[in-house]
């Protein structure tokens, strides 16, 4: 049969950002995606040798706006470790906090992109809706809305005083019980299961020879969660990898709400057992050495590498982001896909293409 | 706030930012926000789009993108940059890959400070846009001033 390429993007409405694809479309069955890169590539590892280590954490939070704090954290971690302190345990648990503020957020951002790529605007709304008390809670405690800027080396700037934590533990009441009638329209209802129950089918054996990371794997049925090594409080913390054996979209999105759900109790846990005392102890003179940090952000793991040399610049800085690991797995499901199914498909490895392309 | 001729609908584009202000322009969309009840519609289709929100700041890649994109869009046209990163360059004026700010490659209107710009000066900003699109509409259309760039 005679091949079309379509062009997708890099100017496109179903991602906010750029990406650019060539769907190679057999009538309507797309056999073939050849991506290309580097629309947003600023060249922010570059930058590490310009900028002092403790500046350079603010451009670290810069690399994504959705796991902004993330991102941070993990900069701070790996700077801890290379001048070898351990943080106050109120710090850590204080980051926890944060932490799955942000994976609930970004879980929820997720659900409604999904909801606008099949085209159900009022479900894509609802989500947002609910998203924005979350960012609240974030505004009230770290001061900004996206870019927090709370995470410095050797702990944290700011504290909450237990009237806020027992406050936000109050609203997730309501808010779980929000979002259980929301998320039963993605889980249950027909329209929705149409556009999501295989497709996208990623199996076992592909996720593990393609390398998916954080949901897309866990939807394929693979056991694993970077926050199971410990790191911030998450040791002490009592909680399940959720999976599913679904393998297709609809098994993703199960996976993404499972998480949201689980990310409510980890918070709760984290406000019942939350020490006092201090929260920052000082750190001083330059790094030298190197460090490697894993992290499991919203969209999977990453992976972070440094070198210090002992001057006030890095000498290397590197990150893996989830999303640079599951465009592999995009590329495998792509083919045989329907082409008004390239959108969703997009979507479901969650996509975030201005951490991969930095 | 001066009555307007007609709905601007936006289009967005993503030059290189980091996404925090992508989220937010989105975001502005959303209930809390609304900018729809000031007749704003979100479009994908720079054909039908009379306002540009611009996020990040201009890269050596997409620059061609940003400026085909302008050159799609019908007069009168007006763009808006959105955060610190697309008014001058921002954390990222540094970077190798950076050209600088969105002016350095198309003209722009309006400037949106702000890191992640809040959604709040985001919907300021459109409206100013639309005071800037309304003189540009009566430029263009009064018969003495034709210069197309009024
Ligand atoms: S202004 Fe800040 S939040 Fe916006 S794109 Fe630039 S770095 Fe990201």
């Amino acid at each position: 049969m005679k091949r079309t390429i379509v062009p997708f993007g890099p100017q496109h409405p179903v991602l906010p950002e750029p990406i650019h694809l060539d769907l190679v479309l057999e009538d309507e069955k797309v056999v073939e995606a050849i991506p290309s890169f580097g629309f947003v590539h600023r060249g922010m590892e570059d930058l590490a040798s310009k900028r002092d280590f403790n500046d350079y954490l603010y451009v670290v939070e810069r690399i994504c706006g959705i796991c902004s704090y993330m991102h941070g954290m993990s900069y701070c971690e790996g700077a801890e470790r290379i001048f070898g302190v351990e943080i106050p345990d109120r710090a850590k648990y204080l980051r926890t906090i944060w932490c799955e503020l942000s994976r609930l957020h970004s879980h929820l951002l997720w659900l409604g992109l999904l909801a606008d790529a099949f085209g159900f605007e009022a479900l894509f709304m609802q989500s947002w809706r609910i998203r924005e008390k979350i960012l609240d809670m974030v505004e009230d405690s770290t001061g900004g809305r996206l870019i927090s800027s709370v995470n410095l080396i050797g702990g944290v700037a700011r504290d909450m005083d237990r009237e806020m934590l027992d406050g936000f533990v109050k609203q997730f009441d309501k808010m779980e019980s929000e979002l259980r009638s929301l998320t039963k329209v993605f889980l249950k209802d027909t329209t929705v299961r149409a556009r999501l129950f295989e497709v996208g089918v990623l199996t076992k054996t592909d996720a593990i020879l393609y390398g998916a990371v954080g949901p897309m794997m866990r939807a394929s049925g693979i056991e694993l969660d970077t926050r199971k090594l410990g790191y911030a409080a998450y040791g002490d913390i009592d909680f399940d990898i959720i999976t599913s054996n679904g393998c297709d979209s609809l098994a993703r999105c199960e996976v993404r709400i499972g998480e949201i759900f689980q990310s409510f109790n980890i918070i709760r846990q984290a406000v019942a057992k939350i020490p006092d005392g201090e929260i920052c102890i000082s750190v001083k003179g330059n790094p030298k050495g190197e460090a490697t940090v894993r992290m499991e952000q919203p969209r999977g793991e990453a992976l972070y590498y440094m070198k210090a040399n002992g001057t006030r610049n890095l000498e290397r800085f590197r990150v893996r982001t989830p999303t640079f690991s599951n465009i592999y797995s995009l590329l495998k499901i792509l083919p045989g896909a329907q082409f008004a199914d390239v959108p969703l498909l997009i979507l479901t490895i969650d996509p975030c293409i201005s951490c991969t392309e930095r | 706030m001066p009555k307007f001729t007609k709905s601007p609908w936006v289009m967005h584009y993503d030059g290189s930012s980091c996404n925090g202000c992508d989220i937010e322009v989105l975001a502005s969309m959303t209930p809390l926000y609304d900018i729809e009840r000031l007749g704003v519609v979100n479009t994908g289709d720079p054909r039908q789009a009379d306002i540009l929100l611009i996020t990040g700041g201009i890269n050596y890649y997409n620059e061609s993108v940003v400026r085909q994109i302008y050159s799609q869009m019908p007069e009168p046209k007006v763009v808006v940059a959105v955060g610190i990163c697309a008014c001058s360059g921002g954390v990222f004026r540094d970077c190798y890959n950076i050209k600088g700010g969105v002016d350095t490659t198309i003209p722009v209107d309006v400037y949106v400070p702000g890191c992640a710009a809040r959604p709040e000066s985001i919907i300021d900003g459109i409206v100013q846009a639309l005071e800037v699109l309304e003189k540009k509409s009566a430029a263009s259309a009064a018969p003495t001033e034709g210069e197309s760039n009024a």
